[in-house]
């Protein structure tokens, strides 16, 4: 896909969302503004239902955009076809909460389903699925089924999966909240790490303190409207 | 730019599913094979009635089968004179006519004396009238007073007869109270109506039947000279014969016994619907075992959609599954049946033969279910929204 260098990874103008119709209609995103250069990582937080995943999925290509502009990459996603949508997401790497692997593949079969809807030759998947699993050190893993891995692995799995087709954007909602301190920080380490390497962008939705540290920027939610974070202290 | 260097090859993706769930995959392909066996035996049951029931009409020796116009079967007989035979018989392009007397007669089984009621066929011995190699062989031995021919596919109820003579035992039994000698064995199989049969002569079938009147036969053999065309002698007998008797090829003769089986009793239907249940049973496991298999996988299916996956990839994903699932519960099931034709060959000697148009009619069958059952579980993958993972 074709995509515009000079335009910023995310860009976002009078975005408003609802859910349910009618008399039940109600609005979850007010007026929300944002602009995220390429190459930027940034930490999105804010209380539970305040509307990040939301926005998230909305970014993700996952939602139809109702009411205002968002752009991915220069390609506007207001009134975008299913096929336009679609395509939209094979730009952007998705970290779930959960891990969301697939049970019936391998480590290695996991992150080559990445590459099963990129033009790449055997050889290249092969060396870069090795490298990826080598990076977030699990190449001694690759033949295991998920229910054999621990949840650290799991996620570890998942950001290789995600990163493997060197996406342009990461999304990443809360995936540490399955993991203990210690293998969460350690997971954000190994996303940041690679994402800076490939130039990537990283908005990442978190509810853990000890990796705000990592964000360029950090951005604050709260009940459907975009805060800005300085106002709040550190 | 052109690409010289292979492409990735793609996941099969359908098949790591199933395989990773073992005990689903057996349970899926027990299922398919159990309805498979199913269609497999009420076709072969099917067919063996219908191929036994003509194995007799076929013996015939001649082109032109007479009955009583209200004959429908072996086992709904009428009787009618001779003198139509012999009437017959002066019509330009016939060479021979031979009557046969047909009758269920008491036999009594040498072993344990008990009285079965069995076949039996009189035929003159000086006519080759059956194309059976057991009754040309011995045929000459029936102008002997009290001798038959026994039926080697005869059920086990008339005695081991068959092993015994071939044994070289000399065998007399009793028949409607007259001692007769088993004189050969030759082989017809037994039919949905006719357990065993016996071939004996024309003056021995009215000793051992005394209520039979001579001269009033049930079916007579009609055979042409070499050169006569069976359309026009047919039609010449029609315009000749007053209608108490029908005359027809022995083909014709041969399919109105199908029609009765398969119209005037409740066999054939019986058979037919066996299948559609077979088929039902079947399309009904598969959608089980899909849409369980669907269900489960429901959060992952939404997760390759959020990569960027179209549905017609899922679409496929499924679908090939269910071809998968088809050709190997296919084949244990065609295995199966086949050691099962096998026993109830030998159990009740019913020719159940395999065809392979029938083994090609099953797996489409097999494939049609599947394919139908994946079509109503794929349903569900409409539901599977990728923004609800998150």
């Amino acid at each position: 896909m074709v995509t515009n260098l000079s335009k910023p990874a995310i860009s976002i103008a009078n975005l408003n969302h609802y859910y349910g119709q009618g008399s039940l209609r109600k609005q979850v995103l007010f007026d929300i503004n944002l602009q995220i250069n390429r190459g930027e990582i940034i930490i999105m937080t804010g209380p539970s239902g305040s509307g990040k995943t939301t926005l998230l999925t909305l970014m993700g290509s996952l939602r139809s955009i109702q009411e205002g502009n968002l752009s991915i990459l220069g390609q506007e996603l207001l009134d975008a076809s299913k096929e336009q949508m679609t395509l939209a997401r094979r730009n952007i790497g998705y970290i779930f909460q959960a891990h969301n692997l697939l049970n019936f593949l391998t480590a290695y079969q996991n992150i080559e389903m990445a590459l099963e809807i990129q033009e790449v030759t055997a050889a290249e998947a092969d060396t870069r699925i090795r490298n990826i699993l080598n990076a977030v050190g699990l190449e001694h893993r690759m033949d295991y089924y998920p229910s054999d891995l621990s949840g650290g692995q799991k996620q570890r799995v998942a950001i290789a999966r995600a990163l493997v087709s060197q996406p342009k954007i990461i999304l990443a909602d809360e995936p540490t909240a399955a993991l203990d301190k210690k293998s969460g920080r350690d997971v954000v380490e190994i996303m940041e790490k690679l994402a800076r390497e490939q130039g990537c962008t990283i908005l990442l939705v978190t509810h853990d303190n000890r990796i705000l540290d990592l964000a360029d920027r950090i951005i604050y939610m709260e009940d459907g409207y975009l805060v800005n974070r300085s106002d709040v202290a550190e | 730019m052109t690409k010289i260097t292979p492409k990735k090859k793609p996941l099969f993706l359908s098949w790591l599913q199933l395989r990773k769930e073992r005990a689903r995959l057996i349970v899926a392909i027990a299922g398919i094979s159990f309805a498979d066996v199913l269609m497999f035996l009420q076709m072969g049951f099917r067919g063996a009635l219908f191929s036994s029931a003509v194995e007799f009409h076929h013996s015939l020796n001649g082109e032109i089968v007479m009955t009583s116009s209200r004959s429908r079967s072996l086992i709904s007989l009428d009787r009618f004179t001779d003198h139509r035979l012999y009437q017959a018989a002066g019509i330009t392009g016939v060479a021979s006519v031979s009557p046969i007397y047909l009758n269920s007669i008491q036999w009594r089984n040498p072993e344990n004396k008990e009285i079965w009621d069995i076949y039996t066929i009189g035929i003159n011995p000086e006519h080759q009238v059956l194309n059976i190699a057991g009754v040309e062989a011995n045929r000459e031995k029936l102008r002997q007073p009290d001798t038959v021919l026994f039926n080697l596919g005869s059920r086990r109820e008339f005695g081991a007869i068959a092993e015994r003579f071939q044994s070289g035992e000399a065998i007399t039994t009793e028949i409607n109270e007259r001692q007769v000698q088993i004189q050969g064995l030759f082989k017809l199989s037994p039919t949905f109506g006719i357990n065993g049969y016996l071939v004996t002569s024309d003056v021995n079938f009215l000793r051992m039947a005394p209520f039979r009147q001579g001269g009033l036969v049930d079916v007579g053999v009609i055979k042409l000279k070499p050169d006569a065309d069976v359309q026009a002698v047919l039609a010449e007998m029609r315009s000749r014969l007053p209608d108490d008797v029908k005359v027809m090829t022995r083909d014709d003769y041969a399919k109105a016994e199908v029609a009765f089986w398969s119209a005037s009793t409740p066999v054939g239907y019986t058979f037919d619907l066996g299948v559609v249940i077979a088929f039902i049973v079947g399309s009904v496991i598969v959608y089980q075992i899909l849409y369980s298999d669907v269900t489960d996988h429901l959060p992952e299916y939404a997760t390759l959609k959020a990569m960027g996956f179209r549905d017609r990839y899922l679409l496929i994903v499924v679908f090939q599954e269910s071809l998968i699932l088809a050709v190997l519960g296919f084949i244990p099931g065609t295995a199966i049946a086949l050691g099962i034709y096998q026993i109830t060959n030998l159990a009740t000697m019913l020719p159940m033969a395999m065809d392979l148009g029938r083994i090609v009619f099953v797996f489409i069958l097999t494939a049609i279910m599947s394919s139908v059952s994946a079509a109503i579980a794929v349903r569900k993958l409409q539901t599977a929204d990728p923004a609800d993972i998150f």
